[in-house]
């Protein structure tokens, strides 16, 4: 096993030994970038800051890929109804109902070309909605304005989640040889909450051949060129530090993960999203 | 090392005496009323029964079928620790009774179960078997916050079930701490026809927990259906298919069946109609009113829009007649049949209530696709020359009415080959909103093919069914019965 993994496995352990003993007070240190270079608290109703937003419209088919690459069944819009921001959170909100061809609408924000960085630290603070069929993300990828295409430019999944699994949230790297079904995924459990019930802090911090990923006040997973490497056989290319990447924001309705929504299911569903916040670390983020 | 601690205990010791003190310098200084507060037990059954009365399980009534001797308890199989609950659900020919069923009770008081959101056990089965029915708040005196979790399918290996607890604020001393039936597995046709097989089952560690894991409160009342109904002021309405359903840990959907007191009723309008605490809506005026509910401070799907125009008229009393003259199926003014079930067969839509007004019953088929009105045994008819039916449209548009008999045939059974049956369709024109209409139906006009596929012009030696097909208009129905002029 990993060395680094096995330091954090023992870091986990000592920290959840030393809360049991001496109380929550005690938190693991999970984040040490803590230089604040963006960050949206969506502090105006009804209005979403377009200097580090854009919305993706549609079913994907403008982009190339219907369904968003995913057999995803939702058309995207701008509309209040689907995207909006009320007592200090933004709303992603997905609805059953049929517009231009799809059966269900929500939002996609994402910010390229406005709020992009290389290496840093990206977090939110979300609730999730639940039910099946519902594929929430917080999520990077790799600028493409070089013109290189995906999985080339990588792709950073802090934080997905299928309505089907309350519990549970995974984070997942994609890159050339390990994207789409074969991409490389760890998945975090809650022992005691929910994603639809809470509010849940989810963030990586990234730096030159390493990205940590954590959940609140625990890191679960450390991506690094080696597990990479033991994870595609020497296969997987490391693509982390070429470029910068931006961050997107969705609420998707069915798809090849979650599956279509079923009878139970209940519309509409909101992402509730606190903040977006992203750092930099003085050092690395410097040097680029 | 002793030393220290015996000093421990000590200063332990001499800071319980001071809390005593100040709690009771606190007593001394109030006035104030102390309420009494329960024991907050969480454990029903761990390796041993934990705090439950010396029998331990009581059971359902055997005179009911009930079977007292399947109930026991296994040292040789443990989800943890050395013991389970062992259920050996009877076959349907066991004479000890064919089902198993019962109650466990706290030993004292009751407990405060308030802290707690659910309660759970771990269970396995000698095949993959269900049990018809796991929950709490039974207690065989009120049963003021039962529970009913229906149907939880088994598995050949432990696995943890949950009973959600609609409104933990609710159980501030509750003594109804399990209660469970469960009859034998059907593997062939799911009617209970005595071809059902018994099965083992073993259930540990059961107790109530605080899951945070459990969420997404949806409660309904009428199963989450928007109903209309006509209503007649001095009666009473229960309010029916009272849901709540939870989200639990694994995304799966639980639905519980909980008592009425777990919601709070309200009536749009109290002058037409208001809802007691047992779910009972009491109809006092005329007018409209809309009964919603809330359960634990969220809106329950469904509602009920009570149209009331008055008191209830009831159809004409039929004439006296010589007992040789009439075979009545339903009538309070002759001798009837015995057993009758008002639905013994039905579509999913149709909703069926009886009620009565002055000793007469009556009952209502709302939104009537068909129903099928079934007894005990068959009635030879062919001596007599009409059948009687009093109806109401309590619809208004475009009424349909076919009135058809079902003959079992000289077999007196369902099925085998022998069965006939036919209709009669009432002229819609026969039909008014709001008034009774007496139709005489000649016995032998029965004549058109049935929906349920018989050519029509039935026999009549054995009939067993009258049923109403309909195109989802809505009746009253009275005095159903064959006479003879």
């Amino acid at each position: 096993m990993n060395k680094s993994l096995n330091k954090i496995i023992g870091f986990l352990f000592v920290s959840s030994l030393c809360i049991t003993g001496c109380g929550a007070d005690d938190t693991q240190t999970v984040a040490t970038f803590t230089s604040l270079v963006a960050e949206d608290n969506f502090d105006v109703d009804g209005q979403i800051d377009t200097s580090f937003w854009n919305f993706d419209i549609g079913d994907g088919s403008e982009q190339g890929i219907p369904g968003w690459g995913n057999n995803e069944l939702q058309f995207y819009t701008d509309r209040t109804e689907n995207v909006t921001v009320e007592n200090g959170f933004l709303l992603i909100t997905a609805r059953q109902e049929d517009f231009n061809g799809a059966q269900y609408t929500s939002a996609r924000l994402q910010t390229q070309g406005k709020i992009q960085q290389q290496y840093g630290r990206f977090e939110a603070r979300i609730r999730l909605p639940f039910g099946k069929g519902m594929w929430p993300a917080f999520w990077l990828l790799g600028d493409d304005s070089d013109g290189n295409i995906w999985p080339q430019i990588g792709e950073i999944d802090i934080m997905e989640n299928t309505g089907d699994a309350p519990t549970e949230i995974f984070g997942t790297v994609h890159g050339p040889g390990y994207s789409g079904a074969n991409s490389i995924s760890k998945t975090y459990t809650f022992q005691d909450s929910r994603v639809d019930t809470d509010f849940h802090i989810y963030g990586i911090e990234w730096g030159p051949d390493y990205i940590n990923y954590y959940v609140d006040d625990v890191l679960y997973y450390q991506m690094t060129p080696k597990v990479l490497a033991e994870e595609t056989n020497g296969e997987g290319e490391w693509v982390f530090n070429d470029r910068p990447f931006y961050i997107i924001l969705n609420l998707a309705v069915g798809g090849n993960l979650p599956g279509p929504p079923n009878a139970e299911t209940v519309f509409p569903q909101t992402m509730v999203v606190d903040y977006v916040r992203v750092y930099e670390n003085i050092e690395t983020n410097s040097t680029n | 090392m002793k030393n220290r601690k015996h000093i421990n205990v000590k200063t332990i010791f001499s800071l319980t005496l001071v809390l005593i003190l100040l709690s009771s310098c606190e007593r001394e200084l109030s006035d104030e009323a102390v309420f009494a507060t329960f024991p907050n037990t969480a454990e029903i059954y761990t390796d041993s029964p934990v705090g439950l009365t010396d029998e331990f399980f009581r059971s359902f009534d055997p005179a009911l079928g009930a079977n007292p001797e399947a109930f026991g308890t296994d040292d040789n199989v443990a989800f943890e620790g050395n013991s389970s609950i062992r259920i050996d659900v009877p076959a349907p020919n066991d004479p000890n009774g064919n089902f198993v069923g019962g109650i466990f009770l706290d030993r004292g008081e009751g407990r405060n179960l308030t802290e707690y959101t659910a309660l759970t056990f771990w269970a396995r089965a000698s095949i993959t078997a269900s049990i018809g029915l796991v929950g709490f708040g039974t207690d065989f005196e009120e049963n003021k916050f039962a529970v009913e979790r229906r149907n939880i399918p088994l598995s050949t290996d432990w696995r943890k079930y949950i009973v959600p607890i609609p409104d933990p604020s609710k159980l501030v001393q509750e003594k109804g701490m399990f209660v469970f039936s469960a009859g034998g597995l059907d593997i062939i046709d799911s009617e209970p026809n005595g071809n059902e097989i018994g099965f083992t089952f073993w259930m540990d560690e059961l107790r109530f927990e605080n899951l945070s894991t459990i969420a997404q409160l949806r409660p309904a009342i009428f199963s989450g259906e928007d109903l209309t109904e006509q209503g007649f002021t001095g009666t009473i309405l229960p309010v029916v298919g009272l849901e709540a359903t939870f989200n639990a840990p694994s995304g799966e959907n639980i639905t519980v069946l909980p008592a009425p007191r777990y919601f709070d009723f309200s009536s749009s309008d109290t002058n037409v109609a208001f809802v007691n605490e047992l779910g009972l809506i009491e109809i006092v005026g005329e007018g409209t009113t809309t009964i919603t509910g809330q359960l634990d401070g969220v809106l329950a799907q469904g509602s009920l829009n009570l149209e009331v125009l008055g008191s209830f008229v009831g159809a004409e009393t039929p004439p006296v007649r010589d007992p040789g003259d009439v075979i009545s199926i339903f009538s309070d003014a002759y001798t009837s049949v015995t057993n009758l079930n008002f639905a013994i067969f039905n579509d999913p839509n149709v909703q069926v209530q009886t009620q009565s007004f002055n000793g007469d019953q009556i009952v209502t088929y709302d939104n009537l696709g068909f129903v099928g009105l079934g007894w005990d045994g068959t009635n030879d008819v062919s001596g007599m020359t009409h059948l009687h039916v009093d109806v109401q449209l309590t619809s208004s548009t475009n009424p349909a009415l076919t009135v058809e008999l079902i003959d079992f045939g000289a077999d007196n059974a369902d099925g085998g080959g022998d069965d006939t049956g036919g209709g009669f369709v009432v002229p819609s024109s026969d039909l008014t909103e709001g008034t009774w209409v007496g139709i005489d139906i000649p016995i032998n006009a029965f004549t058109q093919a049935t929906g349920g596929g018989f050519s029509g012009s039935p026999n009549l030696n054995n009939i067993a069914r009258v049923a109403f097909i309909s195109n989802g208009s809505s009746f009253i129905i009275d005095n159903i019965y064959f006479y003879r002029e």
